[in-house]
């Protein structure tokens, strides 16, 4: 019960409550942020997925920046819809993501982290090799995404026609972000959690009860990359562009930071630390050159204290209950 | 046919080293089958081949006569064939019945996607899986202790979880690695009759690796006995008893007699 009146709260703050203060204090240039941050924090709920098997994942900027090219790709020189592009370069990036993960997922702690640390690299130089991504240039001028109508009724109004697309981009960034953690939160507490967990906790007596381990983490790093592959496209939207650079290693970092942030034992625990290291950042901009140092000391120490996370201090009584 | 197991000339070498050379003996459907030995004789070993933890070298294992051996792991458990480990080898941060219904994997019905999106194979499954993991805990006893952490059970109860584990799996032939190591007489006993109820009333043939001799001589049918690697006798208990080589091998000598 409890759960259900937290969601109703979570979505009448996001849907309503957040764009009328924007609108009352005048500050439209926070959609973009949150826009952001729903966005990273969907790329983040992937790396998430891949720590419940047991895998530091330092790679999602790899396929963020496939996804963000292969939805540029797909509007630009083949004219579809956006919101087809979207799932197809989800798709995209967990088709890759199954060609590359058979391989390296075989392997453990440092040495899978350090692979997929590479692979942003790997697809950074491959974006500025291909004629298809146009090198250093990037693809510029991406249309707004179009509308969406069936059988006349207007589903999705086409951005560029809006007189607020930032708005337009905040409310579908937002409905992305409760999808994407609505299903995490069902796959988690479905069977396929389950073997994840039993795999997390002891790889030889998970396969010893049958379950096929190598399938299952590529499958898990398939949806994982797909979240980070839709999340790179809708970002290269908004942007209405995508470079090489637009996801770096640094990227693929925070990603993974904001999952240490919110709490790696909570479904919801990439979207808080998301939110919260996007604004500590931005907040610590006072400090100057100090920025980075000060940024930094913050999350060891929040580390160092807090290492299951944000969520972790949550009130007694109501432990475990969005696990 | 009643062989449900057979092992085939199985040989391992690590390098130079031979920890099993041409190992051949057959496991009877419904029996209580010990592989015993020293310390070194290499009954890990071969117990991990059985149950394709290990690749063999040569030779192969047959489980009703389909070769089980150099497969992996889950594939030898999908057949029927599941080991137990140690106690150290649990889902710590489970309780005894979540471990116990997440083990019950091979009897899903309903796909991945399925438990996702909430089809009705996969409801009715997990309402069984609740249903069979409750009938488990009360026939092994573990009423008291299903909702403990495993990583809060004492030893003598995680040997329990680790066999509720497998049996969960509805195995035909369970693998017991060293069900009785460390346990006290009292432990040893109780172990000992548990093992037997899972045989007589689940029908499930049990191969176990020990060195605890008197527990073996109380539960086994029959008894194989390695030693540095080699076979050197199998039989019933009162055979192997007073096999001059197995008494050999474990005291160096003939002139003691193995302590019961």
């Amino acid at each position: 019960m409890i759960q259900w009146t937290g969601l109703a709260v979570f979505l009448m703050a996001i849907f309503i409550a957040v764009p009328s203060f924007i609108a009352a204090a005048g500050r439209s240039d926070l959609y973009y942020t949150l826009t952001a941050v729903a966005l990273l924090s969907i790329a983040s709920a992937g790396v998430w997925l891949t720590f419940y098997i047991g895998r530091i994942n330092i790679g999602q900027g790899a396929f963020a920046l496939i996804g963000a090219y292969v939805s540029a790709i797909l509007v630009t020189k083949a004219g579809m819809s956006f919101w087809l592009s979207l799932p197809l370069a989800g798709l995209f990036a967990a088709g890759v993501a199954v060609v590359i993960g058979v391989p390296i997922l075989r392997l453990r702690g440092v040495y899978f982290a350090m692979i997929s640390l590479v692979l942003t690299q790997v697809v950074t130089l491959t974006a500025l090799a291909l004629p298809v991504t146009n090198g250093a240039k990037g693809i510029t001028s991406i249309p707004l995404p179009g509308g969406v109508s069936i059988l006349g009724l207007t589903l999705v109004p086409d951005f560029a026609t809006l007189e607020n697309p930032r708005l337009a981009f905040y409310y579908a960034a937002c409905v992305l972000m409760v999808l994407t953690f609505g299903a995490m939160y069902r796959l988690v507490n479905s069977r396929l959690g389950h073997l994840c967990r039993s795999m997390q906790q002891n790889e030889e007596l998970a396969s010893s009860i049958g379950v096929n381990i190598s399938y299952i983490r590529v499958i898990v790093f398939a949806i994982s990359s797909f979240l980070g592959g839709i999340g790179g496209a809708m970002f290269g939207s908004i942007a209405q562009s995508v470079y090489p650079s637009s996801f770096q290693v640094a990227d693929s970092v925070n990603f993974m930071l904001n999952c240490f942030l919110g709490g790696l034992g909570y479904v919801f625990g990439p979207m808080l630390g998301t939110l919260v290291l996007y604004f500590g950042w931005d907040l610590l901009f006072e400090l100057g050159r100090f920025q980075l140092l000060a940024y930094s000391s913050l999350l060891i120490i929040l580390m160092l204290f807090l290492p299951n996370g944000l969520l972790s201090m949550r009130l007694p009584g109501k432990k475990g209950t969005d696990k | 046919m009643s062989h449900i197991l057979e092992v085939r000339h199985v040989t391992k070498k690590f390098g130079g080293l031979i920890a099993n050379s041409d190992i051949s003996f057959n496991v009877n459907e419904n029996e209580i089958l010990s592989v015993i030995g020293p310390n070194g004789a290499g009954k890990s070993t071969l117990f991990k081949m059985i149950s394709s933890f290990l690749p063999t070298t040569t030779g192969e294992v047959l489980f009703n006569g389909e070769r089980i051996s150099n497969l992996k792991p889950h594939v030898v458990a999908r057949k029927g064939v599941v080991r137990t480990f140690q106690e150290t080898t649990i889902f710590k941060s489970m309780t005894v019945r979540e471990s116990i219904i997440v083990a019950q994997h091979l009897r899903a019905r309903a796909s991945l996607a399925g438990y996702f999106w909430g089809t009705r194979t996969a409801h009715e499954d997990v309402d069984s899986f609740g249903q069979y993991a409750d009938d488990l805990i009360e026939f092994l006893a573990m009423t008291e202790i299903a909702n403990e952490q495993a990583s809060n059970l004492p030893q003598g109860n995680l040997r329990a979880l680790g066999i509720a584990i497998g049996l969960a799996t509805d195995p035909k032939v369970l693998l017991l690695d060293e069900p009785f190591a460390g346990m006290n007489h009292d432990e040893t006993m109780k172990m000992v009759n548990l093992v037997r109820k899972v045989r007589d009333d689940r029908g499930v043939t049990v191969l176990l690796v020990e060195h605890d001799m008197p527990a073996v001589m109380n539960i086994s049918d029959r008894i194989v006995v390695l030693n540095f690697g080699e076979m050197i006798a199998e039989g019933v208990p009162a055979e192997i008893q007073n096999n001059e080589r197995v008494i050999e091998a474990y005291l160096g000598s003939a002139d003691d007699e193995i302590g019961i």
